[in-house]
């Protein structure tokens, strides 16, 4: 099905150390701790669109079986503020969204706790929710900054004039819908009290945001509080950062005084764990017949809550993309009684990364220029907004490499044209980028007298493979065979470190276990070369990440694919796609191919299926389940074949890897929306490309 | 979950009698939508009544009279019966078109009949749906309702049926074997499933009580065999219908000679399109008359905007099928 390129010299491949517990159910998640005592919490979600919690039927709801506790606002013990709506649970009467946690009820069992809450009366003060976005919406306003810490707004020369200046012009504008994370194992904790002491089984892509987090929000001293992570069934950005459940468990398990399990259903998730914003992105590119831009022009429309703001950086790729004089790129946003969207999947990346290549593909098509050479002939030298050196760029050579592996090389431009007996048959292509992120984290490596070398770290294995990361990256430094070294990751015990998002768990905790391993080496060196007793080094990478020089770091990729759309009804196929990128040291070749497979794969499914659909008239999303809310299954996968560059960039940070997590679903769906412009000369600029936008419906 | 009884009764009559007796009884086979429901509150038995061990199972030739299919036959069972795909493909067809290999499995021939629509009104217990609450209010028709009906429908209801196997049994004159407090009896499919009207809260004819106990098509023929189901949905696998169509085609030199057509996820029950039929027999066996007989059949449709585009699905679903078998037909 899939082939990579040679493995490069660091590169290593290994299977995931905790596969065969995984696969045996040795491996244990966040709801499958054992406790004495335990009591369930279930959620009661608000059924109005917005407005206030009036009362809630505590007594009627005590009576019933099993039932140990009732909370809402009314009697919900008051929490500090730690200025994040998503963790402030029974704070407040009010009701920012349908969906919302308006009360919670404990109960002996499970199904006693989810009974109760299901019948439990509330009362509520109930206005009409807005929860639309539209690019005429009256409130739309300019946010202080974006996610991430980006600007609002860029500008550079006066991209308007330049734009009506220039002879070939694009300006069309893309939306794209809510996108709802789903990971395979929903969101769920179990929190233990003992004597003063916190100790939290949770289902997190990081432990030491949720441990910080619950010291506040409870008051007790952080070095009190324990949070298990061993293993994640995925989190695709919803688990970054503690989120109503866990700190319902914790509230809980202090009221009833027994340890408390609270796990989200499907349901809850497309309300309680973050979303992508829907966006309406308008693109204007002005370039001269040759294709060379002059102007880039990339606004962004999203939508945020009452309550919080979060503004996705959807425009923030643009920046770094392509030469011109004259860019402006900017994010507006509406307030609406919506759920607080939050990271999902390359947030940024994704939806911006949509419109910009889809606009590139219509400028191909507008100047005649092979929307790859397009795309080479607008690769900058330097950041073309700060004017800071790459620390590498590879776009031109995955453009290159990917095409030959796809067989790009003759395509006939000519839309609409090409068929296989019932089928339309078209190809497209696209550019990925993903930034480089790092943060600083500690790591503990010593070696005992057997020779046995153990790494320490609190990094967060979500199914991507971390543990076995980690222990190539020791393995490599210490210069011994994997099997000497153990690692234990997922427990806030252990030397702290960041999470596993943003596509830099593997840059951050590596950097940390590298400097461990070299500076045991040296303790060993030190100590004559014979490890007679246990020698044990802590580090940390502040220094090195304070010291990290001004240099643009991005990864960058190439993606190929061919769509079919059946003539008879519009349904649209992607039997096969290539994805290059250049994403610096690859760690381990059997992983990264999977996690780069996946990420195409999840943006196949954004090109083609994800939507959630706002619901006008009740707040709220239509769809709650995954029978309507479509993610691709693998009838709608075919070929993914995947490759890396061996990039070597020993300026992006000390070991040289820039982060393969995300970077794999940045640019697919304009790949595809191309591909099924190129087959049937229909652009859709509204995702996902359904059977009745393909144009075969007349 | 709210607490229920359950029951395993010893025979049909017992069963039969438990549900009857009992308004709150629900029967329970492979339990695929039961289930679901019952989790999301939209379904509330206070008894289950088991039946998954006493009804029958498995495919029986009759002789003159075609085949007898047990009410708790497994789908996957039914789509891999030999005398099934080669003498009635289009039923294998469809079966296999819908769910997922582990849902077949489970689902019954009977429950796979019952199952209630996927409107996302109906399955929401928070908001107004006059199928699951009486005189609630239908907010599809001003809300979400791109999956839903565009035949039949009426103000009070534009739900769809989700079954791609019973759109294969309106093609094939499929008659239903029900037991219930006053006996048994035998219903056409045509009689067993219902427009929505002023009363949507039922899909079938069946009273409280009333028990699928089999499935019976006719003799296979010509027509039967030369038959097939496509389906078109927002994925590749493992999604309800946009459009489905099951059809079966014997022509006689350039003629057709006989014709079947049924519609699914067009209306609440399958669309058998008689009025295409009609209007086909005897005529040329050409794509344009296939066309214009099914476009005239589409004709009542009355869809809703976002839903507008299932007319020319369905009519391009039907020409498509027609033509392929056209295509393989002997003269």
């Amino acid at each position: 099905m899939t082939a990579t390129t040679d493995a490069p010299t660091r590169t290593g491949t290994h299977p995931r150390v905790e596969g065969l517990d995984k696969v045996t159910g040795r491996a244990r998640y966040a709801y499958e701790y054992a406790a004495d005592e335990v009591a369930y919490a279930w959620p009661v979600t608000a059924s109005v669109g917005a407005g206030e919690v009036r009362g809630v039927d505590v007594d009627g709801a005590l009576a019933q079986p099993g039932v140990l506790a009732v909370l809402w606002h009314g009697n919900a013990p008051s929490l500090a503020d730690v200025g994040d709506s998503k963790v402030a649970v029974l704070q407040s009467p009010v009701v920012a969204f349908r969906g919302q946690v308006v009360a919670l009820v404990v109960a002996s069992t499970s199904e006693q706790a989810r009974e109760v809450a299901t019948t439990l009366t509330v009362t509520y003060d109930s206005r009409e929710p807005d929860v639309v976005l539209r690019a005429d919406h009256p409130t739309l306003y300019r946010p202080e900054s974006v996610n991430g810490g980006y600007s609002t707004d860029s500008v550079i020369g006066d991209a308007v004039a330049e734009f009506d200046a220039c002879p070939v012009q694009v300006d069309a504008t893309y939306t794209t819908p809510p996108e709802h994370n789903h990971p395979m194992e929903p969101h769920a904790s179990t929190a233990v009290w003992g004597d003063g002491r916190l100790t939290v089984y949770d289902s997190s892509q990081g432990g030491n945001a949720v441990r910080s987090t619950l010291s506040t929000l409870f008051g007790i001293d952080r070095e009190l509080v324990r949070v298990v992570t061993s293993h994640v069934g995925g989190g695709f950005g919803s688990k970054g950062m503690p989120r109503a459940g866990v700190v319902l468990a914790v509230m809980a398990a202090r009221q009833v005084d027994r340890p408390v399990k609270v796990a989200l259903t499907r349901q809850h998730l497309f309300d309680l764990v973050g979303y992508r914003t829907p966006t309406i992105q308008r693109v204007r590119l002005g370039a001269d017949p040759d294709g060379r831009l002059r102007s880039i022009d990339h606004q962004a429309l999203e939508q945020t809550a009452t309550v919080e703001e979060f503004a996705e950086q959807s425009v923030a790729a643009t920046r770094v993309m392509y030469a011109a004089a004259h860019r402006r790129t900017a994010h507006r946003l509406v307030r609406l009684d919506v759920a607080v969207p939050s990271w999902m999947r390359a947030p940024g990346e994704t939806p911006g990364m949509y419109a910009l290549e889809s606009a590139m593909d219509e400028l191909a098509v507008a100047t005649g220029v092979d929307p790859v050479e397009l795309r080479i002939r607008n690769d900058p030298d330097v950041d073309p907004e700060t004017g800071a050196r790459f620390s590498s760029r590879n776009l031109v050579a995955c453009l290159t490499l990917g095409a030959q592996r796809f067989g790009w090389a003759g395509r006939d431009p000519e839309p609409g044209v090409r068929r296989e007996g019932r089928w339309l048959v078209g190809t497209g292509m696209a550019s990925s980028t993903y930034p480089t992120y790092a943060t600083a984290a500690s790591c503990r490596a010593g070696v005992d007298p057997d020779g046995g070398y153990d790494i320490a770290i609190n990094a967060t294995d979500i199914g991507t493979g971390a543990r076995t990361a980690m222990l190539l990256v020791a393995a490599d430094t210490l210069g011994v065979d994997p099997s000497q070294v153990r690692v234990r990751v997922g427990d806030t015990d252990l030397p702290q470190a960041g999470l596993a998002g943003g596509s830099m768990g593997t840059t951050s905790w590596g950097m940390a276990v590298e400097k461990a391993c070299r500076e045991l080496l040296e303790a060993v060196r030190a100590a004559g070369g014979v490890v007679d007793e246990r020698i044990e080094v802590a580090v940390d990478t502040k220094a090195e990440i304070a010291a990290q020089a001004e240099l643009s770091r991005h990864a960058f990729g190439a993606q190929f694919v061919e769509a079919r759309v059946d003539i008879d009804t519009g349904e649209v196929r992607a039997p096969r796609m290539v994805g290059m990128f250049a994403a610096g040291r690859i760690v381990n070749a059997r992983t990264a191919r999977s996690q780069l497979i996946g990420g195409m794969t999840m943006g196949l499914s954004m090109a083609l299926h994800e939507e959630g659909v706002p619901d006008a008239a009740f707040g709220g999303f239509t769809n709650h389940d995954l029978s309507t809310y479509h993610v691709a299954t693998v009838a709608d996968v075919g070929d993914i074949d995947v490759g890396w560059i061996d990039e070597v960039d020993d300026d992006v940070n000390t070991i040289g890897t820039k982060g393969i997590g995300e970077i794999g679903i940045v640019g697919t769906a304009a790949a595809v929306a191309n591909a099924v412009y190129h087959a049937t000369g229909v652009r859709v600029r509204d995702l996902p490309i359904t059977l009745d936008k393909t144009g075969q419906l007349a | 979950m709210k607490q229920f009884a359950y029951a395993r009764p010893a025979d049909r009559e017992e069963a039969v009698a438990m549900v009857s007796g009992s308004p709150g009884a629900r029967y329970l086979a492979g339990g695929t939508n039961l289930v679901d429901l019952m989790r999301l509150g939209v379904a509330g038995p206070d008894l289950l009544v088991d039946v998954s061990a006493l009804l029958p199972s498995g495919v029986q030739e009759q002789p003159d009279r075609g085949l007898l299919i047990g009410a708790g036959t497994p789908n996957s069972d039914l789509a891999a019966d030999e005398r099934i795909r080669r003498d009635h493909p289009v039923l294998s067809q469809a079966l296999l078109a819908g769910a997922s290999g582990q849902l077949r499995n489970m689902a019954t021939v009977g429950g796979n009949l019952l199952q209630r629509t996927r409107c996302v009104y109906f399955t929401d217990v928070t908001k107004p749906c006059n199928k699951r609450e009486a005189g609630s209010g239908c907010p599809a028709r001003t809300g979400a309702h791109r999956d839903l009906a565009v035949l039949g429908a009426s103000e009070a209801c534009i739900a769809t049926h989700p079954s791609d196997m019973a759109v294969a049994l309106a093609a094939l004159d499929a008659r239903v074997h029900v037991s219930g407090s006053d006996g048994d009896r035998v219903l056409a499919l045509d009689d067993f499933y219902r427009l929505p009207g002023e009363d949507p809260s039922r899909d079938t004819t069946l009273k409280h009580g009333d028990l699928v106990t089999a499935v019976e098509i006719p003799l296979a023929s010509a027509l039967t065999r030369r038959s097939a189901y496509r389906k078109a949905r927002d994925r590749a696998s493992y999604a309800f219908a946009l459009g489905s169509v099951a059809v079966a085609l014997e022509v006689s030199g350039t003629t057709v000679r006989d014709v079947r057509i049924a519609f699914g996820s067009l209306a609440h029950r399958p669309w058998r399109a008689r009025t295409a039929e009609d209007a086909l027999r005897g005529a040329p066996a050409t794509a344009d008359a296939f066309s214009a007989a099914v476009e005239v059949e589409l004709g009542a449709a009355a869809p809703l905007p976002d839903n507008a585009f299932k007319v020319p699905l369905a009519r391009n679903l039907a020409v498509s099928v027609l033509s392929a078998l056209l295509e393989e037909a002997p003269r």
